[in-house]
């Protein structure tokens, strides 16, 4: 279906403003406003306060909590049920432990390989087309603060402008010993990498690049001084070789 | 216990959400308290597997308009937005922008203000924000429209135009 020539429902200019058309009805809307300027500019506008909005109140995710949210006050009969439910969860707990015994030869069976969690993130964020990150690259400095704040160690972003990759922004995501940032970058035909970085306390080494494959995601990653990097694409692997040298190099001037 | 945890990592939502509601950093943290407060106490009744986001902002909504109703000056003259941040690394000429964009979100009657915070910067659907306010669908679509048409008129009376950076 066509749009009639003269007219497009206000709700849909709307639902086009917030992404939550189907993608035919979107190329329909978007033929219909190519040639209705005055509708085209009401889009325009609506979109950028959208994107306004994020700009001046994003930041308040990110401000520390005040310590009485995390731990709201009870009153002793709300006490009651978590407490039983806590000791209900040990007496479960000692019991898997001791039917468990021996199948796990010590190793933690909850260790997940650090390019597999690079990986996964890659996969979970990369084809988010309305929050890809939490913080865009708009406010690099501010996101570069706030990750290496939340991190303990100070964070570089390389710039991969030259491979033709921009940045998109970054985000804050947990990992098994602590957060973990990841930064995106994106090129022209909407290709994306991931570069996620998290602190490594105990490596006081280096190593060279290792490969993974993890489904249709390539993964480079190696450690440096107290980082542990994973470069992450859906990419061939000499392709994104390339990448990951240039973002060392970038890393290590 | 999880249903505990899972509250809170929703609350940099419910907090980002209130600031930009209110318009003040104190009134928005007490909207935050007094939302937590009343989800604690209530958790019992929110039904698991239904969306615990939904039913905080529900919440939230509730709380809002109660202190509204019981004081209309509060809010209704809140004017300028002083919880919005335009500080660090924005640009000067965004930052301008920015002001005078929260002080046009301020001069917005409060039931459209939450209509397009809820879709515009919660990325809610229709649908969750019709469920949360309790209106139908289609009077968020006329508080959106109007709203957003209100805040292009007072932001151009302001005379700025929005041209903030489209990250590619």
């Amino acid at each position: 279906m066509t749009l009639p020539d003269s007219t497009l429902p206000e709700s849909d200019l709307h639902a086009y403003v917030d992404g939550r058309l189907a993608e035919d009805r979107r190329r329909e809307v978007d033929q219909f406003l190519a040639t209705h300027p005055e509708d085209m500019e009401r889009a325009r506008v609506y979109q950028e306060q959208n994107q306004a909005l994020h700009a001046l109140f994003d930041g308040v995710l990110s401000e520390p909590l005040p310590t009485q949210w995390q731990n709201p006050r009870r009153g002793w009969k709300s006490l009651v049920k978590p407490v039983a439910a806590a000791a209900l969860w040990i007496v479960i707990g000692g019991w898997l432990g001791w039917s468990l015994r021996g199948t796990y030869n010590g190793r933690s069976a909850a260790t997940i390989p650090f390019a597999r969690q690079a990986a996964t993130a890659h996969a979970v964020y990369t084809p988010e087309v309305r929050h890809p990150v939490e913080v865009t690259a708009a406010e690099e400095e501010h996101l570069v603060n706030w990750l290496s704040k939340r991190l303990g160690n100070r964070l570089q972003v390389p710039h991969l402008s030259s491979l033709g990759y921009e940045l998109v922004g970054g985000r804050l995501l947990p990992g098994e010993q602590g957060p973990v940032a990841q930064f995106m970058y994106q090129e022209k035909n909407g290709q994306r990498l991931t570069l996620y970085v998290k602190t490594d306390v105990k490596a006081q080494r280096e190593t060279a690049f290792r490969f993974a494959q993890e489904g249709n995601v390539s993964v480079f990653y190696w450690i440096d001084h107290r980082l542990s990097y994973a470069l992450s694409g859906e990419l061939r692997k000499d392709d994104l070789l390339r990448i990951a040298n240039v973002v060392y190099e970038k890393l290590n001037p | 216990m999880n249903d505990g945890a899972d509250i809170t990592s929703h609350i940099p939502r419910l907090r980002r959400y209130a600031r930009a509601l209110t318009g003040d950093i104190s009134a928005a943290d007490d909207l935050v308290q007094d939302t937590l407060e009343r989800a604690w106490r209530r958790l019992a009744l929110w039904r698991a597997g239904s969306d615990l986001r939904a039913w905080l902002f529900t919440i939230m909504h509730n709380i809002f308009v109660n202190q509204l109703r019981a004081d209309p000056r509060k809010l209704a003259q809140a004017g300028e937005l002083t919880g919005a941040d335009v500080s660090h690394a924005t640009p000067q000429e965004d930052r301008l922008i920015l002001r005078d964009l929260s002080k046009a979100l301020g001069n917005l009657p409060h039931d459209q203000r939450e209509v397009l915070l809820l879709i515009g910067l919660e990325q809610m659907t229709y649908e969750e924000a019709a469920k949360i306010i309790g209106i139908p669908v289609g009077t968020v679509m006329s508080r959106l429209s109007r709203g957003r048409e209100q805040l292009r008129a007072l932001m151009s009376g302001i005379g700025a135009v929005v041209q903030l950076k489209v990250v590619k």
